[in-house]
């Protein structure tokens, strides 16, 4: 069973690997947006230094992790959800569900080679382009850089679960838009994409940093600024993997209703 | 990325073909043409939208509620700070209000362009051209969005809320007049610049993102103050992509303040010239694209 995903995610890495001019094209559009906001975060952090307890180069270091997460942990969309709420809506869920594969193991498992590929292909590129234009923070200690991929891997299971929700709406509203446009809005703003979390003021930022959203982003960047360290690094993956738990619980409770009582469409 | 045969199918052929003939026998016509056709496509898809009143009202609620988040973010910056590269709060609403207008009428008119990389692909792009009307006017108004409102009414709420905000300003009659043409060129000129992606997508389907890092992200940055940005970066929206002249130049004439990167200050009323020649580029790009198309013929 295990091979059959292992199968399953391999196949969405190398799906996600054959589109090379829209991974160039992203590098591309990451990269301008990552000038945009550094320019941004620049103007913001010359007038308040040390905002948020980030210096300039934390700022810097946040804006392009950012860009290169966008992707990596679907701040702004999973990047399966459409084609999960189509297959949802035109009735070819039925096929799906004659497999003897669990719905929810077969997406997670496309999801995490879709999600590997995009680290290596959206993320790394525009990242590497931004240490070399600004004066970004680097990790001090090497084995920094794994406990970021760490908290990156926790991050994006923490996505897949909060789009696969968003897509088993669409077993009831069918249109799944209004559901996937409200999950996009509060993957923009909680995750901290456009402005880091603790620089929310008061009760938004509190509530902000302990929404799943929190573990997307802010958490893997403190986690590579060294803000965590010992019990706190520890305490943050368990942040995120309690997210992670219990997102994907609600995601295979809603599956398990919808495929008992919903009627599939037929076509 | 799809197979492609050396040559369109017949039938595409004629009709490409047809089109053509139209083209030679009244181009003088065809804008008058485009327009009667954009409004009979679009109008279809209002029709349809509006036919649930209710869910229409919800999704252009929902937009206008998205796009103000964006605007929150400013408000937290200014949360934090009073100015932001030297501008106040109601100068930095103004640049957003008047960008995120253009921005919003341009994604309005034209935002479903992206979508024709797919339909290049699938081959399903073979229909706009069997159709005796302008390809450019069918594909822009496919599937017309009404909800995309809801960014224009977010940016005009913020561009009003900007220009009450202002004091110090002087009006005088050019002032007043120059808003409504920054409005109008600015959506213009985005409007140029989603067809030139679109154009793109003829020869790389999946390139649809490229387009975004001048749309979406022109209009971010647009959004901000050109001093905070660095000086080659002003330039090269100010000569190489003209982005600078959606508002920045003739909002800094509004708040009398100096252009950037030496620009003359004439070239504060100069957005529609930019408006034009951005059309003028976009259109060949397109007929180029048109030409070099060939049908996946699967």
């Amino acid at each position: 069973m295990l091979r059959l995903y292992a199968t399953v995610a391999a196949g969405g890495f190398r799906r996600h690997a054959t589109y090379r001019v829209a991974t160039l094209a992203g590098v591309f559009t990451n990269t301008v947006f990552g000038f945009v906001l550094s320019y941004t975060y620049m103007a913001l952090w010359d007038a308040r230094p040390g905002l948020g307890g980030y210096g300039m180069g934390d700022a810097l270091a946040y804006v392009w992790i950012g860009q290169a997460l966008i992707t990596v942990c679907g701040l702004m969309g999973g990047g399966f959800e459409d084609e999960l709420i189509e297959r949802i809506r035109t009735g070819d869920i039925a096929v799906d569900l004659y497999r003897p594969a669990d719905l929810q193991a077969w997406w997670f498992a496309a999801n995490l080679g879709r999600s590997g590929f995009q680290l290596l292909g959206r993320g790394i590129v525009p990242m590497a382009f931004g240490a070399l234009v600004f004066d970004l923070t680097l990790p001090s200690r090497p084995w920094t850089w794994l406990a970021f991929v760490l908290a990156v891997a926790c991050g994006s299971v923490v996505g897949f679960a909060v789009w696969y929700l968003v897509a088993m709406s669409a077993f009831w509203l069918l249109d799944g838009q209004g559901v996937v446009q409200v999950a996009w809005l509060s993957g923009l703003f909680f995750s901290g994409m456009l402005l880091p979390l603790n620089v929310f003021p008061g009760a938004l930022g509190e509530v902000a940093r302990l929404l799943p959203w929190a573990s997307m982003l802010q958490v893997p960047v403190d986690v590579y600024l060294e803000r965590y360290t010992g019990w706190g690094l520890l305490r943050a993956y368990g942040f995120q993997l309690g997210w992670a738990v219990a997102l994907l619980a609600a995601g295979r409770a809603v599956q398990s209703v919808a495929t008992r009582k919903v009627v599939v469409q037929g076509g | 990325m799809a197979e492609r045969t050396m040559e369109g199918g017949g039938v595409v052929g004629d009709g490409a073909g047809s089109w053509r003939t139209d083209e030679v026998v009244a181009w003088h016509a065809r804008p008058a043409e485009a327009w009667r056709t954009y409004r009979m496509v679009a109008g279809m898809w209002i029709r349809s939208t509006l036919a649930y009143r209710v869910s229409f009202a919800l999704d252009l609620l929902a937009s206008l509620v998205v796009t103000f988040f964006d605007f929150v973010v400013i408000l937290l910056m200014f949360g934090q700070v009073r100015g932001l590269g030297g501008f106040s709060f109601a100068e930095v609403a103004l640049l957003y209000g008047a960008s995120g207008t253009s921005f919003g009428l341009a994604d309005l008119v034209m935002g479903r362009l992206p979508r024709l990389g797919r339909r290049v692909r699938d081959g399903s792009f073979d229909l706009f051209l069997l159709r005796p009307a302008p390809v450019l006017a069918q594909v822009a108004a496919d599937r017309f969005a009404l909800r995309r409102l809801g960014r224009v009414i977010q940016g005009l709420i913020v561009l009003v809320w900007g220009l009450l905000l202002l004091d110090g300003v002087v009006w005088t009659p050019l002032k007043v007049l120059l808003v409504p043409v920054m409005l109008v060129s600015g959506a213009v000129i985005f409007s140029a610049l989603m067809v030139l992606g679109a154009s793109a997508l003829f020869w790389m389907q999946d390139a649809a993102e490229v387009t975004n890092a001048f749309t979406y992200g022109g209009n971010t940055l647009l959004q901000y103050p050109p001093t905070i940005f660095a000086q080659d970066l002003v330039r090269s929206v100010v000569y190489v992509v003209p982005l600078a002249f959606v508002n920045w130049l003739p909002a800094l004439y509004l708040l009398d303040r100096p252009m950037p990167a030496g620009v003359p200050g004439w070239a504060a009323f100069a957005s529609p010239v930019a408006a034009l020649g951005c059309c003028a580029v976009a259109g060949v790009a397109w007929r180029a694209g048109l030409r070099a198309y060939r049908s996946t013929g699967s």
